[in-house]
């Protein structure tokens, strides 16, 4: 470590929820947790950006299909096309989705209700800002809250992503065994999140942000957090 | 053909009430005052028949900040920090439209918090409906929960707790309760209008105003629901969580730049009451130009704009130096802001339309001066006999294993899971116990402090013995602070009845205050606001008597929180508090012996604060390893539950002389199951015997059994099939 704090901007829409509580988690985590506000084109420097959870513009018209037109998101798509970490929580998920930054789409869970609630998830690979100091197969615990978290893609995108190594997490039991019965969501391959090819972006429906504190329950968002940090000061 | 009738009949208002009016005004009233009239004299703004029974709650006490008649009450927590809160119902819009009944049910309450220049930070719910098993009971309970969840998730405020009960009365009329609380610096409470002077500005921020709503207090919650219900869904307001979220950021940034001199909502009766009590409030009249109020249609008459219940919009009341930075702050949040009046020196309100006067009335007669009955009482026929039939005394057909199944899965003792996983009880990160445990427990930023919180009101009792029932509610409500280690401080409450004009009705609420203040008094949990909900019955069917407790509490150090669940292995159990033969409208009576009767379980109240102070004291020593409240389902259903949340067994030894559904089911107040690690066994006895609580110890945790002396046993995941089952059974038809 060189001693400097990575500085990780955390984005705000109309209608972000858990913008405070992603920023309170990467200061919990050692990191400096930096406000980016969506209408500014600017990322203040940071080393890293989170889109966090919550229903950006009310999510009216699809999820996360209106916030990518904000102004920060021009930046947060060169910030990644320079290769930067860019971590999308949930909501942010869905916005890199319609973004274009990563492949596939969300839609309404197969239940069709919300659900609130801790799962574990399989690590896919290492090569993600979350998941780069972790080995693949471990399994983490962290919450997801959502209505529309069931990952979808065109047959040949489904190829693609499961050929080309693009899954991030799978949703799984506690022994890491993937089956229908602990797919939270429906989600095409038990899918969770997944990163572009480059390695540099990812989303996931799960809430790593809500899985740091031990006084609130099951901490594997540590570990996520703890990656993205560590790798967002190898890029400095 | 319907007969027309007077206007003021129509809008709800009686000949009598006519007469108040014109002697008010000197005059008659014309169209535009009789509506505003209409909506602020309607039972659900003033309170008409309950007044002056509710002037007997206790509402004092040295934590209180602000008491009964804001937006919602507050009490000191320490730290300079005001803990915000109040319930309110929302039951009539709910059986009309579930989903966005409740939904607006959710932004109602969170608004009257962020009035005060709280930041909501938690929300619980509440519920009672008809059975599961008819289909329109079904939808109306999966209405609701998704109307709950569909706003509250989209506002970022964790829905925590709030408990559901189901009982035939409330088939045709559910009961949609909800509570919100929020937390603020003491010194920075906004009242409404507490510092307005002549010449400050009402600004209205928010949506525009529509036809929405219009009629919602006088029509829907102030009547019965009758069978052409379907044609009061015009009345139903329409939410929009979005425009909610961004109003609570906007009014936050506005109390903390301290640019305001008040802040209201506008709920029921919308315009006419946020501006008439905002002025009577500062002693002052006030002018309103209805032009200026931006309108989601054009065509508007005057009377919609004033009782219009949009939703989603707040007046504050701001100094004129203060306009631009208000207004800079509404733009920020992408909220319209517009200067739709301003207090006046004078008495009157005046509004104003297409350069006319359209209505010309004394704000203080609208809000302050309403009619106030004090209607006749009666105990209902039978009330007696129903008291008398004790189902002790009934002769129980089924076994024990049977009757512990059969009352563990009923959906009033069942897991809820299927409700509160549709709501997010994690957002902002501060929610240490959630949906599931006695009280939800909330972390205070900055502190190592916590609140906790629980509703209850049990639907049996107080239609056997209203004043029991209310009574029951508010010791409940305190054990289940208490059993997490947290001091009860202060309730709100929601007063759920049927149709006050009717004696029986109006004297189960006279009781049920009378039970509720009696209660509040002995535990010092003053009352700080809520809400009464009347006319809820359909032609003679009532909704059974239902005063639901809203209980705050507070932590001092939240890593001292106890809770239910049995950690561990080698852990002894113990029972705190005395079980006494008292099966009278237990869950036990109606499951296995199909009986509401009998007289519900008596209430000491001595002994139950003794009870909360054992708890309090006890978790602030760390004494207990878990505890949980020994109520509904009995000390079955307590060991049970404590077991499945920790998925840990226990074996108990059960008192041989008498009879075992008294041991298993009685329902007893002021109990607690307790496990502790055996080198505090000797602290707890000795801290149960200091504060002369009753305490036993039945046995131990561990295994995956679950046994019951000789009685029966069974596996705690086999408790758990028939416990989370139940109600997703009952829900697939």
């Amino acid at each position: 470590m060189n001693g400097r704090r990575p500085r990780v901007g955390v984005t705000t829409f109309p209608g972000s929820l858990d913008d405070r509580d992603a920023i309170r988690a990467v200061n919990l985590m050692g990191g400096e947790g930096v406000p980016l506000w969506h209408g500014h084109r600017d990322l203040a420097g940071v080393d890293a950006v989170i889109l966090p959870g919550g229903f950006s513009y009310g999510d009216y018209l699809r999820t996360g299909a209106i916030a990518r037109f904000a102004p920060v998101m021009d930046e947060v798509r060169a910030f990644g096309e320079r290769g930067g970490p860019v971590v999308g929580i949930c909501n942010g998920f869905q916005v890199l989705c319609e973004a274009g930054m990563l492949p596939g789409a969300l839609i309404r869970n197969r239940q069709l209700r919300f659900v609130c609630r801790f799962v574990d998830v399989r690590v896919e690979t290492s090569l993600t800002p979350l998941t780069e100091g972790l080995v693949p197969g471990e399994t983490l615990r962290v919450p997801v809250k959502h209505g529309e978290g069931q990952f979808v893609a065109s047959e040949e995108d489904v190829a693609r992503i499961e050929g080309e190594g693009l899954v991030a997490f799978r949703y799984c039991g506690p022994d890491g065994t993937v089956d229908d019965e602990h797919n939270v969501n429906g989600s095409t391959g038990s899918i969770a999140g997944v990163r572009n090819p480059e390695g540099n972006v990812v989303g996931l429906m799960p809430h790593p942000e809500h899985a740091v504190d031990p006084d609130i329950g099951p901490t594997g968002g540590q570990p996520m957090l703890a990656s993205l940090l560590s790798f967002a000061l190898a890029r400095v | 053909m319907k007969v027309e009738q007077p206007l003021h009949r129509g809008l709800g208002l009686t000949d009598d009430e006519l007469d108040r009016i014109r002697t008010a005004l000197g005059r008659d009233p014309n169209r535009n005052e009789l509506a505003m009239y209409a909506a602020m004299w309607s039972e659900h703004c003033s309170y008409k028949s309950s007044k002056v029974h509710l002037r007997t709650l206790p509402t004092e006490g040295p934590q209180v900040l602000v008491g009964p008649g804001q937006d919602a009450g507050a009490v000191d927590v320490g730290d300079g920090l005001a803990a915000v809160f109040k319930m309110e119902s929302h039951s009539h819009p709910s059986a009309i439209e579930p989903y966005q009944g409740a939904a607006t049910g959710v932004g109602g309450i969170v608004r009257d918090v962020v009035a005060m220049g709280a930041r909501p930070v938690a929300l619980l719910d509440p519920l009672r409906f008809g059975s599961l098993t008819e289909e329109r009971n079904r939808y109306l309970f999966a209405g609701v929960v998704a109307g709950i969840g569909g706003y509250g998730n989209c506002i970022g405020v964790p829905t925590v707790g709030g408990e559901i009960r189901f009982a035939e009365p409330h088939s045709a009329n559910p009961t949609v309760n909800v509570m919100c609380v929020g937390l603020a610096p003491a010194d920075r409470l906004v009242t409404a209008a507490r510092d307005a002077h002549e010449g400050s500005l009402m600004v209205l921020i928010g949506a525009a105003t529509g036809r929405d709503g219009i009629g919602g207090v006088s029509v829907l919650a102030s009547r019965t629901i009758e069978d052409d219900a379907a044609e009061s869904r015009p009345s139903v307001q329409i939410g929009d969580p979005f425009a909610e979220k961004l109003l609570i950021e906007a009014c936050l940034e506005l109390a903390e730049k301290d640019l305001l001199e008040g802040l209201q909502d506008l709920g029921g009766a919308g315009l006419t009451c946020a501006a008439s009590e905002s002025a009577a409030r500062a002693g002052l009249g006030a002018e309103l130009d209805l032009d200026a109020v931006p309108l989601r249609e054009p065509g508007l008459e005057a009377f919609e704009i004033l009782t219009s219940e949009s939703q989603e919009r707040m007046i504050a009341i701001v100094h004129p130096s203060r306009l631009a930075d208000v207004r800079a702050v509404c733009s920020k949040w992408g909220l319209a802001s517009a200067v739709v009046g301003r207090l006046v020196r004078g008495g009157e309100l005046t509004v104003r339309m297409g350069g006319e006067v359209v209505a010309e009335v004394p704000p203080r007669s609208l809000a302050d001066e309403g009619p106030v009955y004090r209607r006749p009482m009666e105990p209902p026929p039978g009330f007696e006999d129903s008291l008398d039939d004790d189902p002790a005394f009934a002769t129980v057909e089924a076994g024990p294993s049977d009757a512990f199944l059969a009352v563990l899965s009923s959906p009033n003792v069942a897991s809820t899971r299927w409700a509160w996983e549709q709501y997010d009880s994690l957002v902002q990160g501060e929610t240490v116990a959630g949906p599931g445990a006695d009280a939800a427990v909330i972390r205070i930023e900055g502190t190592l402090k916590a609140l906790a919180l629980s509703s209850d009101g049990n639907g049996r009792f107080g239609h056997l013995d209203p004043y029991l029932g209310a009574a029951h509610a508010v010791a409940e409500s305190a054990r289940n602070v208490a059993v997490m280690g947290a001091t009860p401080l202060g309730i709100t409450n929601c007063m759920n009845f049927g149709n006050p004009e009717r004696p029986e009705v109006m004297w189960q609420f006279a009781e049920s205050i009378q039970g509720m203040a009696d209660a509040c008094r002995a535990f010092g949990t003053p009352v700080t606001g809520g809400n009464v909900s009347f006319y809820n019955e359909s032609g003679q069917s009532a909704i059974w008597p239902t005063p639901v407790v809203g209980m705050l509490g507070l932590i001092e150090d939240y890593r001292l929180l106890v809770r239910p669940d049995f950690p561990g292995p080698g852990l002894l159990v113990y029972l705190l508090g005395e079980t006494f033969p008292e099966l009278g409208g237990s869950e036990f009576a109606e499951v296995v012996l199909g009986k509401v009767s009998g007289r519900p379980p008596a209430l000491d109240f001595a002994r139950e604060a003794a009870l909360h102070r054992t708890l309090i004291d006890g978790a602030s020593r760390d004494v207990p390893a878990s505890a949980h409240d020994c109520s509904d389902g009995g000390l079955a259903v307590a060991l049970a539950e404590s077991a499945m949340a920790g998925a840990t067994g226990f074996a108990v030894s059960l008192p041989g002389d008498v009879p075992w559904y008294v041991t298993l089911f009685s329902e007893s107040a002021s109990r607690a199951v307790v496990s502790v690690t055996p080198g505090r066994a000797e602290a707890l006895e000795e801290l149960a015997g200091a504060h002369d609580v009753p305490c036993s110890r039945l046995g131990e945790t561990g295994g995956p059994r679950m046994v019951f002396d000789t009685l029966f046993e069974t596996t705690v995941e086999e408790a758990r099939a028939a416990y989370e089952g139940a109600i997703p059974t009952l829900l697939a038809g």
